[in-house]
């Protein structure tokens, strides 16, 4: 392979510079599964959203409401039903280049070496080995894990994974990072300080962030802007700015500010309505 | 504990009587691990000194059965004097040759089938049916039809030996292949691998451990398969002796040809074992491997 420098390529001739080719638009999105029984079961319906380039942006909603089918949709895993997803401004059909992925499981290979993970980004889009590995540690470095290459996924502690998990998923130079709950079985202190970390390699690369999660105040501590589902079937309820000033600075201290709190609120009106509504969906069916 | 134990930090102070508790589960270690050989070695006099005993009294019969001291006669006579058909070293080297042939091409097909199948549904949909009918076929007596056709060379022993390796690795690799983390897959994708690149990281990878574990019983039956098909009909080998033997009485070199072949298997398993250790050393120890005091 020629290609020397192991960014994502451009998506092709014809799109707009590099801001925008991180943009996505999700246009009336909807998604239905069969069941093994043969039933058509709608995960989401008519999901519209829209994330700026370079924007960090949550998506909160009841267990079950489509979260992370929403994101399958836009990663070209799966292909959608309904409506369709344009990032950049091509439509996507199968795998969308420049994206990352980090899941709640930490998703590393077990049978390879802390550096043998981070490096297969870049591996798999052709880099040289001896390139790769130099692009690998110089991540491990920046993600604090230098003097660990050696190691396996197993012998790592849960934060020390999630870190090599962020290293792996960052270092191609997403223009496009999904998180599914990336940080969900994590404790909380160790929660906070993965949160911070990610927020200041997230100022560096700049990728646009579509974040998953459950936890409010994850949400709006992270983003800029926190979009609130509907519980099943899934559909965009409401969509809040956060207008917190960047950078954010100390994630433990975010959470005492005034604002925080009344954007906390707010949200928090919103989604307790939803969340109520599955929990009853869910004892019904129980 | 009493309260004279403790010092004026508040530290729990050993007293002079009482053992280091590492040194004490150290012992009771070494103590335990006696108990393990006082027990196997008596497993080993009661079972071949009753049969031993039991022969020499005539309650059983060593005309048919055999006796300890012939067993190790016969295999003194066996390596010293020879057999019919060669030096027994020549008849050994015969059998593992088409043990081992048989135990790579069945190990080698089964794998790619597995992987192949496991990684196609399509596939697997196709030729299910037809595989299971085959498993269920007494495949021992396909060693007729290979002596037949391929006559009395060590190549339809091999084959023999490949068919019955084959099943067992190939349901083992299609299960392996089966049971890769979907994650991971979604993963590899996203980063923009292709379907061989897919094949290779992980799916390859992941199976490898259900691969292996599947070696060890392969092994037997490559074993199995020299040997029934050396029995159907050979110029040479281990199995050759077994049937002879058989046909002039003389069961102690039967048993003589069993402990050189256990002997055998178990320089393989314990190959096998290294080859396990050196392709899995990703994985976390197991929880036995680790002593609890």
């Amino acid at each position: 392979m020629g290609t020397a420098i192991p960014t994502p390529q451009p998506p092709g001739p014809g799109t707009d510079g590099p801001e925008d080719a991180a943009r996505i638009d999700i246009v009336d999105l909807t998604k239905r599964y069969l069941t093994p029984k043969g039933e058509t079961f709608t995960a989401i319906r008519d999901v519209s959203l829209s994330v700026e380039p370079g924007q960090f942006c949550a998506i909160v909603g009841p267990t079950g409401c489509g979260k992370s089918t929403t994101l399958a949709q836009v990663s070209g895993l799966e292909h959608p039903s309904g409506g369709y997803v344009t990032v950049g401004s091509q439509r996507v059909n199968g795998i969308t280049p420049g994206v990352s992925y980090m899941f709640q499981a930490d998703s590393l290979f077990p049978w390879k070496t802390v550096l043998g993970n981070v490096m297969m980004g870049p591996i798999l889009l052709g880099t040289p080995k001896l390139q790769a590995t130099v692009l690998a540690r110089d991540w491990l470095r920046r993600v604090g894990l230098s003097g660990f290459e050696d190691r396996y996924p197993h012998q790592l502690s849960g934060g020390m994974r999630k870190r090599v998990s962020m290293a792996a998923a960052l270092i191609n130079r997403p223009r496009i990072l999904l998180m599914d709950e990336p940080f969900g079985a994590l404790d909380v202190q160790t929660k906070a300080i993965m949160q911070g970390e990610l927020l200041q390699l997230w100022e560096e690369l700049r990728p646009s962030v579509l974040f998953i999660t459950h936890d409010l105040d994850e949400a709006v501590i992270l983003s800029d802007r926190v979009v609130i589902m509907t519980s099943s079937p899934g559909t965009v309820k409401n969509i809040f700015d956060i207008d917190l000033p960047r950078p954010r600075g100390d994630v433990q201290a975010i959470r005492h500010e005034e604002r925080f709190l009344e954007l906390q609120g707010q949200i928090w009106e919103s989604l307790k309505e939803e969340v109520t509504r599955a929990y009853a969906q869910t004892a019904g069916a129980a | 504990m009493s309260t004279a134990n403790v010092n004026v930090n508040g530290y729990y102070v050993i007293p002079p009587d009482e053992v280091d508790p590492a040194v004490s589960a150290r012992r009771a270690k070494s103590r335990r691990n006696l108990w393990i050989w006082v027990g196997r070695a008596a497993v080993f006099v009661v079972v071949f000194g009753g049969w031993q005993w039991f022969t020499a009294v005539g309650w059983v019969d060593k005309f048919f059965f055999g006796q300890p001291t012939g067993i190790v006669d016969s295999i003194v006579h066996l390596f010293t004097v020879g057999t019919a058909f060669g030096t027994i070293w020549e008849n050994l080297w015969i059998t593992v040759q088409e043990a081992f042939l048989g135990f790579l091409l069945g190990t080698v097909t089964g794998v790619i089938f597995g992987i192949l199948l496991g990684s196609n549904r399509y596939l697997a949909s196709v030729f299910s049916p037809y595989i299971k009918i085959l498993n269920s076929v007494p495949r021992i007596v396909l060693g007729s039809i290979f002596f037949v056709a391929f006559g009395f060379g060590i190549f339809p022993k091999i084959l023999l030996a490949a068919v019955l390796v084959f099943f067992v690795v190939f349901f083992n690799a299609f299960q392996g292949v089966r049971e890769v983390d979907q994650n991971l897959i979604a993963n590899v994708r996203v980063l923009g691998a292709s379907p061989l690149q897919v094949a290779r990281h992980v799916t390859i990878p992941s199976a490898m451990s259900w691969i292996i574990a599947s070696l060890h019983t392969a092994f037997g039956f490559a074993i199995i398969g020299a040997l029934v098909a050396e029995i159907l009909g050979a110029t040479r080998g281990i199995g050759l002796i077994i049937s002879h033997a058989q046909g002039s009485f003389d069961p102690d070199t039967v048993f003589a040809c069993m402990v050189i072949v256990a002997v055998f298997t178990l320089v393989a398993e314990y190959l096998i074992t290294l080859l396990e250790h050196v392709l899995l050393k990703w994985r976390p120890p197991s929880r036995s491997d680790a002593q609890a005091i």
